[in-house]
């Protein structure tokens, strides 16, 4: 395989692998807010109990988290050196202020929240919990600019020609709140929560179902499908405006989600399809003009196509579309779910409904697929261009390494996170399967 | 003389960064390397617990050192992370590996379990240790460079005998800070044991420290050119070895709480003198020197020093304020409780 290939698939693993946890982290330390903030209020010991347990699966989540985010970090450098000159000046400030503003934060107080219960009062461990769920949202921020930068700059200019040019910054305002970032940090932000609260959800059905810790996981519960009925119903309305903000700002990559060919004509929408790249036919279930109508508010609106493209400047378009439908399906999805929830909590019949409690038990996978998925559907629908229309991604790399190189590097971070993943789901189901502790075990247990 | 323009205050701020995350990286690595020979379990849980609560937040003056230089100097990123490529993977291979063993190894009971990441946290620590060492000594001693500023070595070109040098010195100097560290957060036997250990770490780390000194006079001379022309930079040197010498004096007066502050010292005043002795240097080009990437030639624009810089004198005093208030927060000796490790 070649070497641009080769480093695609790595970063785009890698990056991946990382992104199973930050989601869980951020939306589990708004969870821990909560539960902690529903303690200090009342002072009922059931909400304590909650709130240690879900710390401790928060550390483990946490900890992955770290160890495959220092990859991510010099990952620009290894591999993309060309890309990182070409950008420095522009998204280092980014990354650099992710760890002065966000990481010191979170990785400062979680100290606090794990090893801290016994060295500070409750009120100063919920400032620290508060920190913590402030520093995880804090840090997707500064990582979502740069890579929404990259997906439509603004605020630079360009200097230098050929091999030298590189972009250099004009206005850091501008930078930040270029045209995708408000639209994509909201959305990434409920990816997150919804992540979170069906994780929580899945793992207090299990116990429902098992009929243990029955208060324990109802209570739970409860902040959970709050948290899922918002973030589903808000992802909606965020993962339009995304699309609305895809069609200004990068028309092909909006008519890759759609397998929108005619250069110039009105656009369906469809339920389900395949895209046909050789004959550049797309078939499938289509509500015609829907896709005009989201965009231009009239079904007749033509809506600019694939064909008005270079076919070597447009993204893979099955890929794109297959992802893209697969979350928004994921997404129709979980807002049934969460509101099914609501209704058999409000009807108290939740414990009862033990083929649901099933179905919750699974739908953890759903928003991490999604999660997937949406990184997935925004990168590649960003092909060829790995800064939009201004730098191709295969005049991005590092030149100073070989594809052998790369292939080492894959099959060792191949081989790592495997077993990582190995054991962290084993981890995670022995301290699910280990509950949460009884309030007389709190005492004397060694971990 | 120097001026203090963006780009010297920029070397020096990714100098402090680094500094910050020697000194207080550098002691989690030293632990990690002294780790096996603790021996039984309660030992080594108090070894891990003892940085348990700061290790992470101590490894993010790395994470945000690699983000400044990004930001400031793209082109040194981009050239020393993909010229070294092998060696960052395995750099990232053991950060990795350091991270998951301190969370992992209590989670189990079972003795291979624990054993496992036993080895895995120090073979780690030991081996990131090295890795960054190598990488300095690279830098100092001079990798080829071409006019493209691209790194055009190999990497078994990185693995000559003064880079690995300076990779034992570190792996010494950070056992030795470990050492100090873990004397002022244990206490009866353990603290002991390891009060005995103290004297050999120095030794090492002195042994290694003369040789690395003697061999950068003769050898690396680029590296002596600022010491050479501004003689107040002596003190540096001198500096270094007053906080060395005085280790053992506040040991032995079991003054625990200032041979650290006096190891921290010597840590700062070694990266001070390799700071010295690069500047303008960022990477050294050899054999062409005028390859070599400056402060100048691999910087960012002016605006972009100026909108970091800002960032920076926000960001740093809030940064130093908490990471003051956790480690005094978990003061004192360790305890194993519930919730340890
Ligand atoms: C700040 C930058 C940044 C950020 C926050 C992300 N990415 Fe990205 N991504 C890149 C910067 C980037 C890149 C360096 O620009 C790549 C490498 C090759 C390319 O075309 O873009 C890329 C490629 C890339 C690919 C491969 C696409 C292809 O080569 O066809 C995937 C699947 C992802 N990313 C997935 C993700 C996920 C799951 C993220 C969420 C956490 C994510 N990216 C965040
Ligand atoms: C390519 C881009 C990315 C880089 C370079 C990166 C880098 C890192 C690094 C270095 C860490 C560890 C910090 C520590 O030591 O404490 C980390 C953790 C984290 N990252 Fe990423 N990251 C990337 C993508 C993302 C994205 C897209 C998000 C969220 C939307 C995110 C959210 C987080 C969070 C919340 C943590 C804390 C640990 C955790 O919650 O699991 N990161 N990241
Ligand atoms: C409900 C219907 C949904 C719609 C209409 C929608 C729409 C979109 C669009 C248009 C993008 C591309 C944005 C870009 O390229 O700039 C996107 C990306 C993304 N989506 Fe969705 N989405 C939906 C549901 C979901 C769900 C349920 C999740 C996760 C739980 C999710 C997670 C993501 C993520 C992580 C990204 C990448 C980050 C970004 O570009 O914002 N989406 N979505």
């Amino acid at each position: 395989m070649d070497f641009e290939m080769l480093s695609r698939i790595q970063f785009g693993f890698t990056i991946g692998f990382h992104y199973l946890f930050p989601p869980l982290s951020i939306g589990l330390g708004l969870f821990l807010v909560i539960s902690e903030g529903i303690y200090l209020k009342t002072k009922n010991e059931l909400y304590h109990r909650m709130t240690r347990f879900w710390v401790k699966i928060f550390g483990l989540i946490f900890a992955l988290g770290v160890a495959t985010g220092i990859v991510m970090e010099f990952q620009f450098g290894t591999n993309w050196a060309t890309y990182s000159r070409y950008v420095g000046d522009v998204f280092g400030s980014a990354l650099a202020a992710e760890g002065v503003f966000a990481f010191f934060l979170e990785s400062g107080f979680l100290a606090i929240l794990l090893f801290g219960w016994d060295k500070v009062k409750p009120t100063t461990h919920f400032v620290a919990t508060i920190l913590v769920c402030f520093g995880a949202h804090f840090s997707a921020i500064w990582i979502v600019v740069a890579n929404s930068w990259q997906q439509t700059p603004t605020g630079h200019h360009i200097v230098g020609l050929g091999d030298q040019a590189r972009a250099e910054i004009v206005d850091f305002w501008q930078v930040v709140f270029n045209p995708s970032f408000l639209d994509r940090i909201s959305h990434t932000y409920m990816g997150a929560w919804q992540a979170a609260a069906f994780f929580v959800l899945s793992v207090s059905a299990f116990y429902l179902l098992k009929r243990k810790y029955r208060d324990f996981a109802f209570g739970s519960m409860k902040i959970a499908i709050v948290i899922a009925v918002v973030a589903s119903l808000l992802q909606l309305v965020t993962g339009h405006s995304s699309a609305s903000t895809v069609a200004e700002t990068q028309p092909a990559k909006l008519a890759a989600f759609e397998g929108h060919y005619p250069a110039h004509a009105p656009a369906g929408m469809y339920l389900f399809g395949w895209v046909n790249e050789n004959n550049e036919t797309t078939s499938g279930l289509e509500i015609p003009g829907f896709l005009s109508f989201l965009v231009h508010g009239n079904t007749e609106a033509p809506v600019t196509g694939l064909k008005a493209f270079a076919p070597e400047d447009r993204p893979p378009v099955n890929a794109v579309f297959q992802s893209y439908h697969l979350m928004v399906g994921i997404g129709m999805l979980l807002i049934l779910l969460s509101l099914v929830s609501l209704l058999f909590w409000l009807r108290n019949s939740l414990p009862e409904k033990r083929w649901f409690l099933w179905v919750l038990v699974f739908s953890v996978l759903l928003p991490q697929a999604a999660n997937q998925l949406g990184w997935f559907t925004a990168e590649v629908g960003r092909q060829p261009w790995i800064v939009y229309g201004l730098l191709r991604t295969e005049d991005a790399l590092s030149k100073s390494i070989t594809a052998g190189d790369v292939l080492i590097s894959l099959i060792l971070f191949g081989l790592i996170y495997l077993l990582l993943f190995v054991l962290f789901i084993y981890l995670l189901n022995e301290k699910i399967q280990h509950g949460p502790d009884e309030p007389e075990m709190v005492e004397g247990h060694l971990a | 003389m120097i001026t203090f323009d963006l780009n010297t205050i920029w070397f020096l701020l990714i100098g402090v960064l680094l500094t910050g995350y020697a000194i207080l990286d550098g002691f989690d690595l030293g632990v990690g390397a002294l780790h096996l020979f603790t021996k039984t379990d309660l030992e080594r849980r108090i070894m891990i617990n003892a940085i348990g609560p700061v290790w992470d937040g101590n490894e993010v003056w790395l994470v945000t050192g690699g983000g400044a230089l990004f930001a400031a100097f793209p082109d040194v990123y981009a050239t020393a992370f993909s010229g070294f490529y092998l060696a960052m993977m395995l750099l990232l291979v053991g950060l990795i590996f350091r991270a998951v063993a301190i969370d992992f190894r209590s989670k189990q009971p079972m003795a291979w379990w624990r054993k496992m990441w036993d080895v895995s946290f120090s073979v780690s620590s030991i081996l990131s240790s090295l890795l960054i060492g190598v990488a300095l000594g690279n830098i100092a001693w001079g990798v080829p460079i071409d006019a493209d500023g691209e790194f055009a070595g190999t990497f078994f070109g990185l693995l000559t005998p003064y880079p690995i040098l300076v990779g034992i010195t570190t792996v010494a100097l950070f056992m030795m800070h470990g050492a100090i560290y873990v004397v002022m957060k244990t206490e009866g036997e353990l603290q002991a044991k390891i009060r005995g250990w103290i004297n050999n770490t120095i030794i090492f780390f002195i042994v290694c420290y003369a040789t690395t000194t003697m061999v950068t006079l003769l050898y690396v001379p680029h590296m002596t050119d600022n010491i050479r022309d501004n003689p107040i930079l002596f003190l540096l040197p001198l500096a270094n070895m007053l906080a060395i010498a005085n280790i053992p004096r506040e040991i032995h007066l079991k003054r625990n709480f200032r041979a650290f502050l006096s190891s921290c010292a010597a840590v700062a005043a070694l990266l001070a003198l390799f700071g010295v002795g690069m500047f303008p240097d960022l990477i050294y080009s050899a054999p062409e020197a005028a390859n070599s990437l400056t402060i100048y030639n691999s910087a960012s624009s002016q605006k972009t020093l100026k909108i970091m810089l800002i960032i920076a004198v926000c960001g740093m005093p809030m940064v130093i304020a908490y990471t003051a208030s956790i480690y005094w927060i978990f003061r004192g000796k360790v305890k194993i409780t519930e919730g340890s490790y």
